[in-house]
């Protein structure tokens, strides 16, 4: 035995060697995790929007910070006959002609930074504190979806037989419909009288509304993914081998299916994200949405929109933002998904 | 087939039924308020409320409430509490516009989608498929009301090269049908190569590998006959099968932005603006309207396929 020839492992023997057995006994100790996070940190114009979307984020969040300190205004305050000293000039913040100022940058101290809207409303408050009802509908709206999807996919995946018929005839159902016009329907169906919920009463005008609305109406472009993957992680063999242990189907769907599903969820999560907000704005664009005088990227690119000829960065500015924050967590969700599951097919379709 | 196709029409009527029973449920019950003052407007008076209750049978039983509201689409004596004017004739006056736009629209979308995604694969993991692939993360991020509004500000009222906003009929002046449809074809496509070209180019890299495109290669064919013949084409069948869905969601009320925005006055905008006024009828008959013609095209689309593809009918 000793005389075996050791020509092949000899090249492994040197202290190069020992490195390449090092690093391949590293990638095999690391989890599915680690992995992913490890090939996330590779791809630089992800993480670069990952970041920018907590930039973006952490600047909504402190939008009370802004008016108080800076702009020395409220979102809804109005300065429609107020005047400010621009390069040493008097200026009227809505003209005459009721056209307001455009962007001031740093001239009058950080107060109206981006311009004034026809009602000489401070338009970088309105943007900030519109960001943070935006991000928080669309946020809360991914939570709803994610968290019901789950739920039916799960139940659905899982029981099968009539459980899953009757979910998914449901899903089929809401499928059929433009995600916009269903959106609309029950935007106008709600505006007058609000939703009640068994014990809880929404208002009709509240953010609650088309938070519920969006969480909806995306519930079966989730859904139909998910249960297609409970169907195959249903027959895995640590599956059989929980059940042989007399594991029961709720220990079974919430300690074995669904921890395998978190890289999905985490996936769909982030791009869930980016099309609440974006169908947060062509709901509120059309009326349909948040209500005035609650500001949101949405609402105040549809008050822009009337006077683009006179003042285009009423327009320009929200829509901006939304789209560096859309595209930022399109990008950064993208990468994660390359990262946890190169071949995975999970994108959110329209 | 035959067999295929009775079944296939058959659970479509059943989906239709529950489409409208959904939207019935979505306008009258749904909500936490009296359907009859939702209905009239916003400043309605006791009698106009007190007929509205009349007339759709809201204190009926709600069965008889959705056969009521259903005789109603059905006849076209649906009308706008609003306006006054009947639904079904306003919608059949915007259907042509819509229409216009629609397929102007998927086609533009088809064709740009399908050379993005095709040079994206081909130059896979290089510069321009990685420009491309940014380009299209761009696209889908856009709001199409508001890339729509700059477009018409810019290239329409600034540099005047196009009209700004407003529609020409075909039969009056095709070019000018075609010049003031420029913009919105434009500004509907850009979502839609965003998200096709992706598809296309995921779909184009896997079929790449296929044994029979090896095969073309050794028989010595040239990478462009391999490309179109043999790896276009099929990578292409999920994606016409998208088309088919996108196009009815298009031309059901799915183009409600850049209808408005663009003042095309098609369905999407006579929707938009009984939205502005919380005129339900119209949101109604246009919801409905919108999710018929899906599950239509979706049956159409299943059984062409079934037609293509004999697997299909035995699942």
């Amino acid at each position: 035995m000793a005389t075996e020839p050791l020509a092949d492992t000899t090249a492994l023997q040197g202290p190069a060697g020992w490195d390449e057995e090092a690093a391949r006994e590293r990638v095999h100790g690391l989890g599915p995790w680690r992995l992913g996070l490890r090939r996330l940190r590779r791809n630089k114009v992800a993480i670069a929007f990952g970041i920018l979307f907590v930039l973006l984020v952490l600047s909504c969040l402190a939008a009370p910070l802004w008016a108080k300190h800076v702009a020395h205004t409220t979102p809804e305050e109005n300065h429609l006959s107020d005047t400010i000293v621009v390069d040493g000039k008097k200026t009227n913040v809505v003209g005459l002609d009721g056209v307001p100022i455009g962007p001031q940058y740093l001239k009058v101290d950080g107060e109206f930074f981006l311009g004034a809207d026809p009602n000489g409303r401070d338009i970088m408050v309105r943007l900030l504190y519109g960001g943070r009802n935006s991000l928080m509908i669309g946020v809360a709206a991914a939570l709803m979806t994610t968290i019901l999807s789950v739920i039916l996919g799960v139940i659905a995946g899982y029981f099968r037989g009539w459980s899953d018929t009757a979910i998914r005839s449901v899903l089929d159902i809401l499928w059929s419909f433009p995600v916009v016009i269903l959106g609309v329907a029950l935007g106008v169906a709600l505006a007058l009288g609000g939703l009640q919920l068994g014990p809880i009463t929404v208002a009709g005008d509240s953010l609650a509304v088309p938070i519920f609305i969006i969480g909806l109406v995306y519930i079966p472009y989730m859904a139909r993914p998910v249960r297609g993957q409970v169907l195959s992680l249903r027959e895995k063999e640590f599956v059989e081998a929980a059940r042989a242990q007399g594991a029961g189907p709720l220990r079974i769907m919430f300690s074995e299916i669904v921890p395998n599903l978190a890289s999905t969820v985490l996936v769909f999560f982030t791009l869930l994200i980016a099309n609440a907000v974006l169908l947060e704005a062509a709901l509120s664009f059309l009326g349909a949405g948040v209500r005035p005088p609650n500001p949101s990227w949405g609402t105040m690119i549809d008050d822009g929109v009337e006077r683009i000829a006179t003042a285009p960065h009423l327009t320009i500015v929200p829509g901006l933002m939304l789209v560096l924050t859309v595209l930022s967590l399109n990008v950064f969700g993208d990468g994660v998904r390359d990262a946890l599951d190169p071949r995975a097919k999970v994108r959110l379709e329209h | 087939m035959g067999r295929f196709v009775v079944r296939r029409l058959l659970q479509m009527i059943l989906v239709l039924f529950a489409v409208s029973v959904l939207t019935f449920l979505i306008f009258n019950v749904i909500p936490n308020s009296d359907p009859a003052v939702r209905m009239s407007g916003r400043q309605a008076s006791e009698s106009t409320i007190q007929a509205i209750r009349k007339e759709w049978g809201f204190n009926d039983p709600l069965w008889q409430q959705y056969l009521t509201t259903m005789k109603k689409v059905i006849t076209g004596d649906l009308k706008s509490e609003f306006t006054q004017l009947p639904v079904g004739e306003e919608i059949k006056k915007g259907l042509p516009r819509t229409l216009s736009l629609a397929v102007g629209a998927a086609l533009l979308w088809m064709f740009v989608a399908v050379c993005f995604g095709l040079y994206s694969a081909v130059k896979a993991g290089r510069f321009a498929d990685r420009f491309l692939t940014i380009i299209a993360l761009v696209g889908i991020s856009m709001p199409v009301f508001w890339i729509g509004a700059l477009m018409n500000y810019y290239l329409g009222f600034k540099l005047g090269w196009f009209p700004n906003g407003g529609y020409v009929e075909f039969t009056e002046d095709p070019i000018d049908w075609f010049y003031h449809l420029i913009l919105p074809w434009t500004a509907l496509a850009i979502l839609f190569i965003g998200f096709y070209s992706r598809v296309l180019r995921s779909n184009v890299l896997d079929t790449i590998n296929e044994d029979y495109v090896r095969t073309a290669r050794a028989k010595g064919l040239g990478e462009r006959q391999i490309l179109i013949r043999h790896v276009l084409r099929n990578s292409m069948i999920p994606i016409i099968t998208l088309w088919g869905l996108d196009f009815g969601a298009v031309l059901g009320g799915g183009a409600i932005l850049t209808e408005t925005v663009f003042d095309l006055q098609g369905v999407g905008q006579y929707a938009a603006e009984a939205i502005g006024q919380l005129d339900v009828p119209p949101v109604l008959a246009v919801t409905m309207f919108s999710a018929f013609f899906i599950v239509l095209l979706n049956a159409i689309v299943d059984i062409l396929y079934a037609y293509l593809d004999p697997r299909i009918r035995l699942q």
